[in-house]
């Protein structure tokens, strides 16, 4: 999803401001809440961590929230969409004193879920790309979980090295599938990313993780193409059903 | 009637149909956001919810505040980075595998699973950051600090590192290349940076004071009398 999340190349947000001996949790129930979110996720196994980062997505008001309040209301919507918990029974634990009701994320999209039930399993053993390899970022937008930066798309990029094997975010996010594929650090040039922009100077890249289903050898002569507006349609549903079939 | 959170009733509609009825604001609350329960208030009630159900326990909730208060922490990768600058055969099996290096050191945890050493050169220096969310190699930096996490931070230092890092006090060499790593995978990343001139003498404990959490996410560098 295209959300307040994906800050890269934002503009507007300001000076960075870091607080001098900060503490690692601010308050008691930043501990609690984040515990709570390790607990669900290693021990109790009621969701994983991409569907945790969408969770966190969908908190409406991202960007006017902390993090540990995001955190908090991404494990409480997921504890509550699996049915470990009931809203009723948080504000009863809540007490009196609450005033409110319990925050919770927005729903997944529709169209994230249907997107996904066109996946199948698959396990990429062998990759596509080697290291100098230049490449192009294809990733289309999605309704749903992606971590293909907003700021990549349809950028140009070298492969600096070939990572292991990784479960793809945007089938583990809404599924239980198992699609798992290669990663690659990929070298851009800032002037690449940003080239109306005076302040990425010479000698600047940004190398990036970006899993092979968000790759492609980019076509001979073509300029970068302005893939923003590109939505992800049966071509990607396409690629991942012969991805299944690949192995 | 008052008036049903908007969330809400889009969550429930599109949950499982056993869900409990909506509850309701209170009359005339118009904003569920303004209305919210205490956050503390909330994570007490999910706590107490999962330990009625017996799914966790209070200690085990306990030890985790423990661990990344008192175990996961930067002096980590203080000590890793140290024993980098005076055991040459270290540093390389450091930047070849940073995770089975820091094992050696009983260095090891969440998020540390495939960790990455960027090396600072003479002529490149290395940056992390997360943009989408807040990633980091647990294991050697701890839960990232407010500003790493912040919009500033994740929005500007890919695109215009350079101001980023001065306005952080940070002043690199003119022609210096500067190399961002953005996590956006399984991969964790942690920078290796130089030795600073100036400490030839001193031993690793002394050593490891130099390098703070800063030095490790790549916004400072080891200082001797900074």
């Amino acid at each position: 999803m295209d959300g307040d999340h994906d800050l890269g190349g934002a503009l507007g947000h300001g000076s960075v401001v870091v607080e001098p001996n900060e503490p690692v949790f601010h308050s008691a129930w930043e501990g609690l809440a984040f515990s709570l979110n390790m607990l669900s996720i290693g021990q109790l196994r009621s969701y994983n961590a991409d569907a945790y980062r969408h969770s966190v997505e969908r908190v409406p008001n991202y960007l006017s929230k902390s993090y540990y309040e995001r955190l908090l209301t991404g494990v409480t919507t997921l504890l509550v969409e699996g049915g470990v918990v009931s809203l009723d029974e948080l504000e009863g634990f809540a007490g009196p004193k609450a005033l409110g009701i319990v925050p919770v994320s927005l729903p997944v999209a529709t169209s994230a879920t249907e997107q996904v039930s066109e996946f199948r399993d698959y396990e990429r053993l062998h990759p596509k790309f080697a290291v100098g390899d230049t490449v192009r970022v294809v990733a289309a937008q999605t309704d749903g979980h992606t971590r293909c930066p907003a700021y990549l798309r349809g950028a140009q990029g070298k492969v600096e090295r070939v990572y292991p094997l990784a479960h793809f975010p945007e089938a583990r996010a809404h599924s239980s599938l198992r699609c798992r594929e290669h990663t690659y650090a990929v070298m851009f040039d800032a002037r690449t990313l940003w080239p109306d922009d005076s302040s990425s100077s010479v000698g600047h890249f940004v190398i990036v993780e970006v899993f092979e289903s968000y790759l492609e050898y980019p076509v001979a002569g073509g300029e970068r193409p302005s893939c923003r507006g590109t939505k992800r349609g049966g071509d990607g549903a396409r690629q991942h059903r012969e991805a299944g079939s690949d192995e | 009637m008052g008036p049903v959170s908007i969330e809400r009733q889009v969550l429930m509609s599109s949950s499982k149909a056993d869900q409990p009825s909506v509850p309701r604001l209170p009359e005339g609350n118009d904003n569920a956001n303004d209305h919210a329960v205490d956050l503390a208030l909330q994570a007490n009630a999910l706590r107490d919810g999962l330990v009625a159900r017996k799914l966790v326990t209070v200690a085990a909730l306990d030890d985790i505040v423990h661990q990344f208060t008192d175990e996961l922490t930067p002096e980590n990768g203080a000590r890793v980075v140290a024993r980098c600058w005076v055991d040459p055969a270290f540093r390389e099996r450091f930047v070849s595998d940073a995770t089975v290096a820091s094992a050696e050191l009983g260095i090891a945890g969440p998020e540390g699973k495939h960790m990455r050493a960027v090396e600072n050169t003479a002529t490149t220096h290395n940056v992390i950051v997360c943009t989408q969310c807040s990633c980091t190699a647990w294991p050697l930096i701890g839960l990232p600090p407010d500003w790493y996490k912040s919009a500033p931070y994740r929005s500007r230092v890919v695109r215009e590192a350079r101001n980023v890092l001065l306005e952080m006090g940070l002043v690199l060499p003119e022609d210096n290349e500067i190399q961002v790593w953005d996590t956006t995978g399984d991969t964790r990343y942690v920078v290796l940076p130089q030795r600073p001139v100036g400490c030839e003498s001193w031993t690793e404990e002394q050593l490891r004071a130099l390098i703070t959490r800063e030095c490790l996410i790549g916004v400072a560098l080891p200082m001797v009398g900074g």
